[in-house]
């Protein structure tokens, strides 16, 4: 017997509960961009679930592109780290708020 | 079979995934994500997307993470951080409302009806010819685009990485750093011997 598609949609919600709890709750920005991964991926789990639902590949196209998309945000974050790392700065992001007004 | 497989696989996604969040150390966070990224990649297979399952292992956990776990070899130490100024009913709404999003999706999608899953006829379904083609005819305009982002993110990587503050500290920064270094002395010391004979020089020549 295979799963149903609403375990597959449970179990990437939960997922991206968990990861939105770590973007909120961490500090580091290194672990914030971790748990970005982890919602990104459960999001990717989903458009998966529903392609096999309706049996056509562009689901999974779509999580192809969204997988592109995270290594391009994941360069950029990792090089803001490097750049706040180079100049001294504290790595947390609650003292990070020069452009909070 | 495929029921115990898929609840091994979900499991050990959502418990890497709490690990990732509530490890303190971001080297164990990292290791953790490698291991939810491995449990979903066995979730997709069973969803026959073998393609996207190859994919994920190879682009995740083959360069993203690799990426992600130099990083914070070079950060270091420094990425640990002491406590913070966050006050604690911040933390409780924080988990609250990331608690009543994951009620609120499970509830939904179990009480949604979404019908009989399509059959599946042959075995290309999923496969790279597959999702190839997709790519190559449907979907080429963001395929495109996607790699001009990935061009431009490499490129943005670069100048935040190696622009602004030099690398090194210049020679001076060190001399200035260093303080009590030889060179520093010896330089001090050349420029007085210098600036000594700049004073004695007029006062010779007029007499």
């Amino acid at each position: 017997m295979t799963p149903a598609l609403p375990l597959y949609l449970a179990v990437s919600g939960i997922l991206f509960a968990i990861g939105l709890a770590g973007v909120l709750l961490r500090r580091s920005p290194l672990t914030i961009l971790l748990s970005l991964e982890i919602m990104l991926n459960s999001v990717n789990l989903t458009l998966v679930a529903f392609s096999r639902q309706v049996g056509g590949s562009d689901g999974q196209v779509f999580a192809l592109v969204v997988i592109g998309i995270a290594a391009a945000e994941v360069v950029i974050g990792l090089g803001l780290v490097i750049a706040m790392t180079r100049r001294q700065m504290v790595l947390d992001t609650d003292e990070l708020r020069t452009l909070s007004g | 079979m495929e029921l115990v497989v898929f609840f091994v696989a979900a499991g050990a996604a959502i418990a890497t995934a709490v690990a990732v969040v509530a490890q303190k150390n971001p080297f164990v966070s990292a290791l953790a994500l490698l291991g939810n990224l491995a449990s979903l990649a066995a979730l997709m297979l069973l969803l026959q997307a073998q393609f996207l399952a190859a994919a994920q292992i190879i682009v995740y956990a083959g360069a993203i993470m690799v990426m992600f776990l130099f990083v914070i070899a070079y950060v270091g130490p420094r990425s640990e951080i002491g406590p913070g100024t966050r006050k604690p009913w911040q933390v409780v709404l924080a988990i609250i409302a990331a608690a009543l999003i994951a009620i609120e999706i499970v509830v939904v999608v179990f009480s949604a009806n979404f019908g009989e899953p399509a059959s599946i006829d042959g075995s290309t379904f999923g496969g790279p010819a597959e999702i190839g083609q997709a790519l190559m005819t449907n979907y080429l305009l963001a395929f495109e685009i996607v790699s001009v982002i990935l061009f431009m993110a490499a490129v943005a990587g670069v100048v935040f990485g190696a622009g602004g503050r030099p690398l090194r500290l210049s020679t001076e920064e060190v001399l200035v750093k260093e303080g009590e270094s030889a060179e520093a002395r010896r330089r001090q010391a050349s420029r007085a011997a210098l600036d000594a004979a700049r004073d004695a020089q007029p006062g010779e020549g007029a007499q």
